[in-house]
């Protein structure tokens, strides 16, 4: 046990997203659609020292195993991140982040006259086209979305 | 366009050549009994009245959406719903619409063929088709030296057009005032597939060496300042005297209307082809009609 995860308590069942770039904790929460009203209890910690990562944050939510998809989205923002799956205390699964080959409903286009930013019934669909950097095109005006990524979480 | 490979479209030049004699008025029921939507949420001369030719003229017939203040979607229906419900009395729909990738959307939705006219400032596939095939017909796709002229920063069609002229080999001249070049990024991805790209201002550069020449109107809109406009334009303006230096066989295209940037004394020389260029937009949709709702043994 390091004294980084000392500065919260360890949790016994449930999820540790670590190595999160330091500042991104609360995007992360946002892609796991953890909002103020959410009754998980999730501990946040930010810009604490790591050897892996000049700052970090870490984000552990109790008593709920993150599935694969919800995982990978974390990749958008978050791509040196690690997950480690816990169950009584202990690290049963730990694994890395990889973005899937499209992102469904996470991700606004940012292109303005794009038919996906109206009220059509349909999800924002972005196709990954690189993953370091992340670089997104989106399915309907292909129109390619690289930067400022967080800007445009749904 | 970028979706396209060389083979398709090559296939769909192949049947546009078989069918042109319909286009002239040959008779044919190859398309009897079926029906074309067209849904025109935007104005459009060209391409419906050519959509409507093509699939009268191969013996099918069309309805119309009409316009869209006058329809449902006054009413606020959605494009997924409109798609719909029209795919149930048609056997293909043709879409123009202001919003990008709505034709995408639409084919998500609708239970038939759809057929992009054109989305904002997205793409418009059928012109660039047509523009290949006149380069075809007219001239050559096989080591073809053209410039894309005028408005290159918003002109849909010399972008997917560029898209399609990169599969051929082409070598392309961008020709544009600083304000109005190609934009970076499909520079750079028409660069990453080996095309050779020359950018300039001045057409004088070019005029000598080029096989075609794609005149696109410059709008007066971009220009905040008048003066620049007129500068602009006169400069990017075509007459009987500058195609003096030009080579034998250049042919001049023009996805129209044309505006100043071609004087009417060019029409009568040898190089003019918009017009025949916008004729063949009938049997490009023929083509593309028949492939999505012809039967096979046609």
């Amino acid at each position: 046990m390091t004294d980084v995860e000392l500065k919260v308590r360890p949790i016994k069942n449930g999820t540790v997203i670590d190595h999160i770039a330091a500042g991104q904790a609360l995007n992360v929460l946002k892609i796991l659609e953890i909002h103020g009203t959410s009754d998980a209890t999730v501990s946040v910690v930010m810009n604490v020292g790591s050897g892996k990562l000049e700052k970090k944050d870490i984000v552990k939510v109790e008593n709920r195993e993150l599935r694969e998809t919800e995982v990978n989205r974390i990749a958008l923002i978050a791509p040196a991140a690690t997950i480690n799956i816990i169950r009584n205390y202990k690290v049963v699964e730990k694994r890395k982040v990889d973005l899937p080959d499209e992102i469904i409903g996470v991700v606004r286009c940012q292109n303005p006259s794009c038919i996906s930013n109206t009220s059509e019934p349909i999800k924002s669909r972005l196709v990954v086209t690189a993953k370091n950097p992340v670089l997104l095109r989106c399915i309907y005006c292909e129109q390619p979305l690289t930067e400022r990524i967080v800007d445009y979480l749904i | 366009m970028r979706e396209f490979s060389l083979e398709e479209i090559d296939s769909v030049l192949d049947l546009a050549s078989s069918l042109e004699p319909f286009a002239r008025g040959k008779k044919s029921q190859m398309l009897e009994g079926k029906i074309l939507a067209l849904l025109f949420f935007e104005p459009s001369t060209r391409t419906r009245m050519s959509f409507e030719t093509a699939m009268k003229r191969l013996g099918g017939s069309t309805i119309n959406l009409g316009s869209a203040e006058a329809s449902s979607v006054a009413k606020g229906e959605s494009l997924a719903d409109t798609v719909r419900v029209i795919g149930g009395y048609a056997d293909a729909i043709v879409i123009r619409h202001p919003k990008e990738g709505s034709a995408r959307l639409a084919s998500e939705f609708s239970p038939v063929p759809i057929l992009n006219a054109g989305d904002g400032a997205g793409h418009h596939p059928t012109q660039t088709l047509l523009d290949l095939y006149t380069i075809k017909k007219e001239s050559s796709l096989d080591d073809l030296n053209i410039a894309l002229v005028g408005d290159l920063k918003y002109g849909r069609t010399v972008h997917s057009l560029a898209y399609a002229l990169s599969l051929y080999g082409a070598d392309i001249n961008l020709v544009s005032p600083p304000t109005l070049r190609m934009p970076e990024a499909i520079k750079a991805d028409l660069s990453s597939k080996g095309t050779k790209i020359c950018e300039t201002a001045d057409l004088n550069e070019v005029i000598k060496t080029v096989d075609v020449l794609y005149m696109t109107r410059i709008q007066r809109e971009r220009f905040p300042d008048p003066l620049e406009y007129q500068k602009v334009a006169k400069s990017y303006r075509l007459t009987p005297e500058f195609l003096a230096e030009a080579k034998e066989h250049l042919i001049i295209m023009h996805p129209l209307p044309r505006v100043d940037e071609i004087i009417p004394a060019v029409d009568s020389t040898s190089h003019a082809r918009y017009f025949q260029q916008s004729f063949y937009g009938v049997p490009i949709r023929m083509a593309l009609l028949k492939l999505l709702i012809g039967d096979e043994d046609d």
